[in-house]
């Protein structure tokens, strides 16, 4: 096998920051390579420099791809070569159809005017390639994100890709979407589409990846072959954070103590298909200092779920009861739910979990700003000292709590939005997704305030899509499907399988 | 080291250079309004800050400052409100049919108007909250209703004139109290043949106070570590800001003394900086604009708040429509014809975001009084009304243009 692209001794420096040192990749043809390495650690910048976003001359170093050498001065540059880059966030048109998308600024056509029999035909035979069974006239926004995804990879085949590049490709996909995902990945290698794949979960690196490579701090820390049998996730995670990681998930010592929250009997139906019922029925209950998890794949409803209990977010025809402590609460908005002591921690922290254009301090406060103020005027002072405590005890990295929160990383993100519901000192906690999109070190850091949580006496319902971190952090895992509660198993007797089989068999 | 102690630290390092860029817009704004003086003051051979006309300059904004007052908080909130000029032709309207037909005393009129302004502005508000139609469309129509309603109560005359009374709400000065015999000593004193030393008074005492206040802020902030503006810039800003205060107060204070409009401008303008910077609501009304969803899903009722601006809209261009219908002596159905465009030209130029979110009261009032100079001004050279709109257009282009220069700058 020879290298389809060599990257050597690349070194990029932004004003005060060195985010790429002497780092090399060489990928070679026809395999799957995987990046890994904590946020930050300059996956991203490195990528921007292979596609051209950073022009050449703007980094030191050389770039050769294809046996010359390379020297990209834009996104174009790149793609005419067949450089692909599938970012996180999906670069759709939501209101277009997939056939427009596919072609969106490489339309068929003749004299400026579209051929659209043509069009469709091509569109099918690609969504034939990614195995997507929709229409090309099917309007995009309709289709869940791992169609999507797969929407995305059809429109990189459409431009004759030779190197694929995947960002993060099953960061809000569900298990099966992302099984689906990485079946495709392992297609395309068959049909000889070099693929380069950045992941935070590694056992799909470990199920894809002939080479990985890992990157921490700008710079490359080792490569291992999967031929060699040199791939295992204890590694891949060492070599990420730079230090042994005994323990994934930190201990706690597990004891429940009196009834929390309990929510019986709840129905809620769609809010624009009112015939929908969304969540059938479902009980819940979390006990002080208790984590409660809730498994299940995406569109299970356990968002819906949790929304619909926290101040009547989402749904309609809401029915059924909430108790704290053993007495019925109001949630019918979401004032009232955080008078009752609960707090919601959105899946979505960019839209619905943060202001980024403000502060960090004043996005920490928002939720509770009565307690900065005193006759509804707001004491800033105060409020200094509030963010300043939430920043060292989550230990968010940032030079003060006046920057905005757009200028964090996604882990620091999470970090705020999570001091936010602590100063609105809940009793209940329901965390949807609390580690989606954020790197290992991090996450280890949301772990152990969970467990903090949990000591000093909390719920906390954890809705996660990642089984391992169910497995590894919760007293009690609720299993959902299509908007009901299937199952129920203690610590002591889940395993990924049975909650597989728990929501296959139903 | 205290976690305050070591922001204040890094933030300390900042150059002089470095705070000017990230804070251009601000310094921006201030350094145009007083070039723009200067270069008028100029052209015109010392017309434009004569007494009589500083008193004009005043009088002739006083309406657009108060509405831009709650345009701003609309537009923060991320709405718009293009019914403003007719809310206030309507009002206008009501208040001459009020007084001149039905023969209401000045206090009744005064009430139901502005209470007709809030029921206004709270039925568009209605809409734009509850029933999340877009508010450019609801205040639209609310534009072309209005129009025609104040047409329908003029039945398309004009109407007054009003009594003495109505008239001095934009036509009144504030009494001198300071006995005759020291007002003459003062005159002496400074070598004018008459002055009103309580206008200047209170001109003296604002630049104290903003000094006063500055100065603890400052205090204040360096106590918390917040970024501190170099020293240089702080002194210059507040120096500037005093001086052309107690300059301004002066020029009035030797013509009729403190006309009531500016005394109800500025503290309405204290009232809302104090609000949208200091309380609660204002905070919240900013998150809502940041980011509504994440603000619903914090608590804050973003409907509620949303009804409130434009309820709170409507009486504030109740309070200008009676300014305006004062000052010309007469409602007519043109009044305030195309105004809103001047208020919201004014917020924006005052730096608020039209995505909602951004924006400082304090803006709002300098880029009203900037667009005020640039009519005043080229008002008095001679310039035609076609050129002026040309002009003004610019004006508006450049400063949203240098916004977003600058925000791509910062990135």
């Amino acid at each position: 096998m020879d290298a389809l692209l060599e990257m050597r001794a690349i070194t990029k420096e932004f004003p005060g920051v060195k985010a790429l040192d002497t780092v090399n990749l060489a990928v070679q043809k026809g395999e799957i390579h995987a990046i890994c390495g904590e946020n930050g650690a300059g996956k991203s910048t490195l990528m921007k420099v292979l596609s051209g976003v950073y022009p050449a001359g703007t980094y030191d170093g050389e770039i050769h791809y294809d046996g010359a050498l390379a020297e990209f001065d834009d996104i174009s540059g790149s793609e005419a070569r067949g450089i692909i880059i599938i970012h996180q966030e999906l670069a759709l048109v939501p209101l277009l159809s997939i056939a427009e998308n596919l072609f969106l600024g490489n339309e068929r056509a003749k004299g400026g005017i579209i051929d659209w029999r043509d069009t469709n035909r091509r569109t099918e035979a690609l969504l034939r390639k990614v195995g997507l069974s929709e229409p090309p006239s099917a309007i995009v926004d309709k289709l869940g994100v791992g169609k999507q995804q797969l929407v995305e990879i059809a429109k990189a085949l459409s431009k004759e890709v030779r190197l694929l590049i995947l960002d993060e490709p099953t960061a809000a996909l569900s298990e099966s979407d992302s099984q689906a995902l990485l079946d495709l990945m392992l297609e395309l290698k068959e049909q000889g589409v070099t693929q380069i794949i950045i992941s935070h979960k590694l056992n799909e690196v470990r199920r894809v990846a002939d080479t990985v490579t890992v990157i921490r701090d700008g710079a490359t820390v080792s490569t291992m072959n999967a031929a060699k049998g040199e791939i295992t996730e204890d590694r891949i995670v060492n070599d990420m954070v730079g230090r042994d990681m005994a323990d994934r998930y930190p201990k706690r010592d597990r004891k429940a103590g009196d009834m929390l929250l309990e929510i019986k009997d709840w129905n809620v139906w769609h809010p624009i298909h009112t015939e929908r019922q969304m969540i059938k029925d479902v009980n819940l209950a979390v006990r002080a200092g208790e984590v409660v998890g809730i498994a299940g794949l995406m569109g299970a409803g356990r968002t819906e779920l949790a929304m619909s209990v926290f101040g009547k977010s989402y749904g309609r025809n809401i029915s059924g009861v909430v108790e704290m402590q053993g007495k019925p609460v109001d949630v019918s908005t979401v004032s009232k739910a955080i008078g009752a002591g609960l707090a919601y921690v959105t899946e979505d922290r960019k839209s619905l979990g943060l202001v980024l254009d403000e502060t960090i301090q004043r996005n920490i406060t928002l939720s509770n700003l009565p307690e900065v103020s005193r006759n509804a005027i707001l004491n800033e002072g105060r409020e200094t000292q509030v963010a300043e405590q939430y920043r060292k005890t989550l230990n968010i990295r940032t030079p003060s709590v006046f920057q905005r929160v757009m200028n964090l990383s996604g882990g620091n993100q999470q970090k705020v939005v999570l001091s936010k519901w602590l100063f609105a000192e809940p009793e209940v906690l329901i965390l949807d997704e609390p580690t989606r999109g954020i790197d290992v070190g991090a996450k280890f850091e949301i772990y152990g305030i969970i467990n903090d949580l949990s000591k000093q006496g909390k719920g906390v319902v954890m809705i996660s899509s990642e089984m391992p971190e169910l497995l590894g952090m919760c007293d009690r895992i609720y299993v959902m499907n299509e908007g009901a509660f299937v199952g129920e198993l203690s610590a002591d007797d889940a395993s990924q399988e049975r909650i597989m089989s728990l929501i296959v068999t139903e | 080291m205290d976690a305050a102690e070591q922001s204040a630290k890094t933030t300390k390092k900042l150059g002089i250079g470095e705070y000017l860029v990230r804070h251009m817009r601000e310094y921006g704004l201030l350094f145009a309004l007083i070039a723009i003086m200067l270069f008028f003051q100029v052209v015109t051979n010392g017309t434009l800050l004569k007494p009589v006309n500083v008193t004009n300059l005043l009088l002739q904004n006083s309406y657009i400052i108060i509405m831009a007052l709650g345009m701003l908080i609309v537009i923060v909130a991320g709405h718009i409100d293009l019914s403003v000029g007719s809310v206030m032709g309507f009002v206008g309207a009501l208040a001459a049919v009020m007084i001149v037909e039905y023969d209401q005393s000045t206090g009744v009129t005064i009430v139901t108007c502005l209470v007709a302004g809030g029921l206004i502005g709270a039925a568009q508000g209605y809409w734009i909250a509850y029933w999340s139609i877009p508010s450019f469309i609801v205040t639209l129509a609310g534009m072309l209703v209005f129009r025609g309603l104040s047409l329908w109560l003029l039945e398309g005359q004009s109407l007054g004139p009003f009594p003495r009374e109505f008239q001095m709400i934009s036509n009144g000065f504030v009494p001198d109290i300071v006995p005759q015999s020291v007002s003459d000593a003062v005159a002496g004193l400074l070598g004018v043949k008459r002055i009103n030393v309580l206008s200047l008074a209170t001109g003296i005492i604002a630049a104290f106070l903003i000094t006063w206040m500055g100065l603890k802020a400052r205090e204040q902030n360096r106590a918390h570590g917040i970024e501190l503006e170099p020293s240089a810039f702080f002194y210059a800003r507040i120096g500037i800001t005093s001086l052309a205060l107690i300059f301004i107060f002066y020029k009035l204070s030797t013509f009729r003394g403190l006309p009531n409009v500016l005394l109800t401008m500025g503290v309405l303008t204290i009232i809302y900086a104090f609000f949208t910077e200091r309380t609660v609501t204002g905070r919240r009304i900013y998150a809502l604009g940041g980011n509504e969803k994440a603000a619903k899903l914090s608590g804050v009722k973003t409907e509620r708040l949303t009804f409130l601006a434009f309820a709170n809209m409507g009486v504030l261009a109740a309070a200008a429509g009676m300014v305006f219908a004062a000052r010309l002596n007469s409602a007519t159905p043109k009044a305030g014809f195309a105004l809103e465009l001047d208020v919201i030209a004014a917020v924006f130029i005052g730096g608020a975001s039209m995505s909602g979110g951004v924006g400082r009261i304090v803006g709002a009032v300098v880029g009203a009084f900037l667009m005020g100079v640039l009519n005043n001004g080229m008002s008095i050279l001679g310039i035609g009304i076609d050129y002026q709109q040309v002009i003004k257009g610019l004006v508006l282009l450049a400063a949203v243009i240098f916004d977003v220069y600058n925000k791509s700058k910062q990135t």
